[in-house]
């Protein structure tokens, strides 16, 4: 086309970023990657390689070793034996390998992105603005957490070996998630990148080689979901991190049940992107474009929900329509590019078919008239209106560049439709209005909430989700809290199950001086009959029985979840109300602590000294709590902007806490006291060998202003009503502590909705130490952090 | 109140903006978020890029849209004679002709000089069609009487002056008086008659981008044909996130009423990169027409000298050197 010809249509023209370094790199290794095990290049023991291909043009790029169990095997024992060595390392020496290996990433930026981008098909406009700067920023900011080590961590170890397994979307990125935080505290790992995917973690691992990290630090192991299968159920890793599909998470979640192996996960979403009508429209029609049209809508937290006020709705959608002519699909190596090539032929598949199902469910689908390129998987940029709650494509996630919109009516509204999905992971919110939307935010049940942004991402800001979009949080202090673990556990011996030993023709030592008395259920505030209409015996030490404890079964379950969910009041109280109400606690309880120490005297055989100090060591901890209360505050994040970023500390919801036999009374309370103090509601399953611990004290609950619905207690067959309440798909966590059995029992049953777990793995803590029975490590546990971002400036 | 001159066809082809009733509503309306604005004007030059021949084109067209502008207290006949010829002649001959375009009569889009210099300019841009904008109205500060300001604006367009560059009172601004500046704009349409009416909004001394929308609207239901951001003397001028905001305004003013408003950043754009930055920017939120001298003008002294070597540079391969290039 001749300079005339331009200046008078002034197009844009082509703008090829060259491929020729990353082609070159990849001949130089004739097109052909071993597994990177121990600091060598080690063939697979399967003997074959995959192809990986260029979606854009879907030409085979290189072939990629197809790792099986016995390279898992091989990487594990590398890792397990680098481990300790990596560890005692110290914190500021593991500081100068994370900031080399950020400095080498810095040098090797545009390969990394090149390759990218040709692995992957998003734009190099991202991999070389977005990707590749987040992946240094990433070991810069976890050179320093390793460097500071010793002073925020010093009562926690790291975890050991962890597996990681990352999904093709952010495939650098996602390692550096994984890989930065995890050796910056001593673990060494195992990561297996997506099948799709390879190419930069493959360079990033002679990265590894090039600044002298030990060998075994960083395994990289390729392959398929069956090699990710063999990593998941390697018994000798200490945790799996996995980022992808909620339907791989929940296969993760019951391979690794009752393994004791830590667990967190990254998983899908079907974020919401709220617009109000005082929003800055021209501003939020580009925050659409950086929600659902960056990385192809290929974002686990794309905001693909578009939920418009009412009064806004027309005039928003006729902008963004405008705003999607002008979006510019092609080569994702022309750096004039906004959207690339979908990852695969069989996500491209995926998308048409959910576009199509909403179309036939009445959805209007609009796509700008826009060429795209033939030979590659491109989509166009879609929009669905006139979608309701009920459209598959309003729950589905969609993975792709396809936003569906919704309208609403009120703040209110907004909110409820926003919950409405079983994914929690992130939201945007766009409004003017600081009150309207610092009011939102916390409501809005995900772990990340961008107001008047989206899809903003720093290494010093947890990221992560709640409900099926999984748990654990990656960035950040929250982050580092979760390849790290408390000093003491590995040491707790393990739990010994104390069966009642009755006597043959067991009576009832109560003597008819007392009047009789029937322990309840405690639900809603009230005192309540178990549904069977059975009632079990309650022992003492030497067999006697001592009681008759209500026999609770799945409906009385089902009825203390429902109450716990009403008693939102609970979770809204300001946090010296619920202080208040735990000191109150403790002066009941003190009140009746002769009657309390008798009882754990019979019940359990201690000596009168001994029960007594567990009822001081109760009232001490009720104090410690209503002490906490207001003291585990959030935090402020420092991300790279003119803002802040609010990490804030929210309860859970509700909480099923299954509780241990040993110590009754004191363990009872040192799990039910922190959750109640961060707001949270609970199904609590008394210990199943002296129930009368937890029935006596709801008489407690019922002096002390706790609001109905609180805390509820249920009696009966301790795993049994464990399992249910790890099924219920209203309950958002659930602790246990009983038999490793019991421990397994809820991990795999809490895939439902895949809430989250707290569990013994079989080891008994002594609930009279300070640091196993109270403190942070339990806070921890009955909060989740919500990430608030938050840029200001006039 | 003088009255709107007459709407008439202009000769670039679009319907010449009449103005509308000043409407409270649609200013209360406008809101303006600082760092998604920002997020928008940083991520944008990243987003779209020119390379080539096109960029050679692109360049050539940002060298039409250059109101060559001289307004400092040291000017003279001599000076602005030499602005004049450099107007007429902007590119070397043998690079446009390298570049197959000595057949388009490449010129700037305008001259721009103080009221006095009006004359001396009309004279030496005779035989072209390159219009000579005037700044009028008490430039750069504005605050001389109202009469005065008034009559500066008549006098300039008698004098010969096709574009009148006013600048607003931006006290009017910072204490929210926006029937006071529509009624000041308005006055200095009147005035303007026949000559194109560029409004400056001073978007360094108004600081805020709310005050910048909202002035920005104000001006051209006022009537203004184009919304310019600064003097040049201020100490921030033309900035993207503050571009993006006027052209965000041009675009509500285009769907409420239908009339093209034209748009020109003034001072700090001295690079051949910076200037594609805007035209991108203006290709992206307001289309191609806004490519064109008629709705886009640069207000800029040093900028074209950057063009022509960037020019240079693509007909040979090599760098080049200031001194290769006549000076205005």
């Amino acid at each position: 086309m001749s300079i005339a010809e331009i200046f008078d249509n002034m197009d844009y023209g082509p703008a090829p970023e060259s491929n020729a370094a990353a082609l070159q790199w990849i001949a130089e290794r004739k097109g052909k990657f071993d597994l990177f095990i121990n600091g060598d290049w080690i063939k697979p023991k399967s003997k074959n390689w995959f192809e990986s291909r260029n979606p854009a043009t879907g030409k085979a790029l290189a072939k990629i070793a197809a790792g099986n169990a016995k390279d898992i095997d091989a990487a594990v024992s590398a890792a397990r034996a680098a481990q300790k060595g990596w560890s005692t390392l110290g914190g500021p020496a593991r500081a100068r390998y994370l900031y080399a290996l950020a400095r080498a990433i810095q040098r090797n930026s545009r390969l990394l992105a090149v390759l990218e981008t040709l692995d992957n098909g998003k734009p190099v406009r991202e991999t070389r603005d977005i990707d590749m700067p987040l992946v240094a920023r990433h070991f810069y900011h976890h050179a320093g957490w390793a460097q500071l080590q010793d002073q925020e961590f010093g009562d926690f170890e790291p975890m050991g070996v962890i597996g990681q397994i990352i999904p093709w979307n952010f495939p650098l990125l996602m390692l550096a998630w994984k890989i930065a935080p995890a050796i910056a505290a001593g673990n060494t790992v195992i990561l297996k990148p997506a099948e799709y995917t390879s190419l930069t973690a493959l360079c990033f691992a002679e990265i590894c080689k090039d600044v002298g990290l030990p060998d075994g630090v960083v395994n990289i192991v390729t392959g398929d979901g069956a090699t990710g299968e063999a990593l998941v159920k390697h018994p000798d890793i200490d945790k799996i991190a996995f980022t992808g599909s909620t339907e791989v998470g929940r296969l993760i979640r019951k391979a690794t049940a009752g393994s004791g192996k830590h667990l967190t996960l990254e998983l899908g979403g079907k974020s919401p992107f709220i617009v109000f009508d005082d929003a800055d429209i021209d501003s939020t029609v580009e925050g659409v474009v950086d929600a659902i049209w960056f990385n192809q809508g290929q974002v686990c937290c794309a905001g693909s929900r578009l939920l418009l006020q009412e009064g806004i709705a027309e005039r928003m959608t006729a902008k963004l329509q405008k705003r999607m002519e002008a979006l510019r699909i092609g080569d994702p190596l022309d750096k004039s590019i906004d959207m690339g090539a979908i990852v695969d032929p069989t996500q491209l598949a995926t998308i048409k078919n959910l576009v199509k199902k909403g179309a036939a469910e009445g959805g209007t689908v609009w796509q700008p008239k826009c060429d795209l390129p033939e030979g590659g998987c491109f989509y166009p940029p879609t929009l669905i209106s006139d979608v309701a709650p009920a459209s598959t494509v309003a729950q589905e996630e969609i993975f792709g560049p396809v936003i569906v919109s919704m309208t609403f009516r009120t703040p209110d509204e907004a909110v409820a439709i926003a919950n409405n999905t079983r994914y929690g992971l992130a939201a945007s919110v766009w409004s003017e209005n600081i009150n309207l939307a610092l009011d939102v935010a916390p409501k809005l049940d995900c772990g990340v909430v961008w107001v008047n942004t989206t899809n903003q991402f720093d290494a010093a800001c947890g990221f992560g989700g709640n409900r099926e979009s999984g748990y654990g949080r990656e960035g950040g202090h929250e982050g580092m809290k979760e390849v790290l673990k408390p000093k003491f556990l590995s040491k707790l011996p393990p739990y010994k199950e104390t069966k009642a030993s009755m006597h043959k023709d067991y009576g009832s030592s109560a003597s008819l001086a007392n009047l009789d008395r029937t322990p309840k259920l405690y639900i809603g505030g009230k005192q309540a009959r178990p549904d069977s209409g059975y009632s079990m015996p309650a022992f003492s030490a030497k067999g006697e029985k001592i009681g008759d404890v209500g026999e609770g079964n799945r409906k009385d379950i089902r009825n203390a979840v429902e109450a716990a969910r009403k008693a939102t009041g609970w979770s809204k109280a300001s946090s010296h109300n619920r202080a208040q109400v735990l000191y109150y606690l403790a002066e009941n309880l003190d009140i009746r602590k002769a009657e309390f120490a008798d009882r754990l005297k019979i019940m359990t055989g201690v000596s009168a000294k001994k029960a007594q100090a567990e009822v001081d060591a109760t009232i001490q901890r009720l104090f410690s709590y209503g002490a906490w209360t207001d003291k585990y505050e959030s935090a402020v994040h420092s991300p790279p902007m003119r803002g802040v970023t609010l990490a804030m500390k929210e309860p859970i919801g509700t909480l099923g806490i299954v509780c241990p036999d040993e110590a009754p009374l004191l363990s009872m309370i040192s799990l039910a006291a922190p959750a109640l103090a961060m707001g949270n509601r609970i199904v609590l399953i008394a210990s199943e060998r002296h129930p009368l611990a937890a029935t006596d004290f709801y008489q407690v609950l019922e002096t002390s202003d706790v609001p109905a619905g609180a805390m509820n207690i249920i009696t009966g067959p301790r795993d049994s009503l464990a399992k249910t309440l790890a099924e219920h798909d209203d309950v958002k966590s659930v602790w246990y502590f009983g038999p490793l059995d019991g421990s397994k029992l809820v991990e795999a049953a809490s895939t439902g909705n895949m809430k989250r777990t707290w569990v013994n793995n079989g080891k008994v803590r002594d609930w009279f130490n300070i640091t196993e029975g109270e403190g942070r490590e339990f806070l921890h546990h009955a909060t989740q952090i919500k990430n608030i971002w938050i840029p200001y400036g006039e | 109140m003088a009255s709107i001159s007459p709407l008439k066809p202009a000769a670039e082809g679009h319907a010449r903006n009449p103005g509308m009733p000043l409407d409270l509503d649609v200013l209360d309306r406008i809101r303006v978020n600082l760092s998604a604005v920002e997020r928008r004007a940083t991520t944008l030059p990243g987003r779209r890029t020119v390379k080539k021949e096109h960029q050679a084109a692109w360049l050539l067209k940002a060298v039409t849209c250059i109101d060559l502008t001289t307004l400092s207290g040291d000017d003279t006949a001599g000076r602005v004679k030499r602005l004049c010829a450099k107007a007429r002649q902007p590119v070397r001959p043998d690079v446009l002709n390298a570049l197959g375009m000595d057949e388009r009569k490449i010129t700037t889009g305008a001259v721009c000089v103080y009221h006095s210099m009006v004359e001396t300019a009309v004279v030496a841009l005779k035989g072209t069609n390159i219009p000579v904008a005037a700044v009028s109205t008490g430039f750069p500060a504005g605050l001389s009487p109202f009469d005065l300001r008034v009559k500066e604006i008549e006098a300039s367009v008698s004098a010969g002056a096709k574009e009148i560059d006013i600048v607003i009172t931006r006290g009017h601004v910072l204490t929210g008086n926006w029937q006071a500046l529509y009624d000041e704009v308005k006055s200095f349409r009147a005035a303007s008659g026949d000559a194109h009416m560029k409004a400056i909004l001073g978007t360094g001394d108004i600081t805020t981008l709310r005050n910048v929308a909202k002035a920005s609207m104000v001006a051209m239901m006022a009537g203004a044909d184009f919304i310019k951001t600064s003097t040049g003397k201020e100490s921030v001028n033309a900035t993207l996130p503050v571009t993006l905001v006027m052209v965000r305004m041009i675009r509500e003013y285009l769907e409420m009423t239908g009339y093209k408003v034209g748009y020109k950043p003034a001072g700090g754009i001295s690079t051949a990169k910076d200037v594609l930055n805007y035209f991108i920017m203006m290709k992206e939120e307001l289309g191609n027409d806004w490519l064109e001298p008629d709705l886009f003008r640069i207000g800029a002294s040093s900028l074209l000298g950057d063009i022509e070597r960037q020019l240079e540079h693509f007909v040979t391969g090599r760098y080049s050197a200031d001194f290769r290039h006549p000076m205005a």
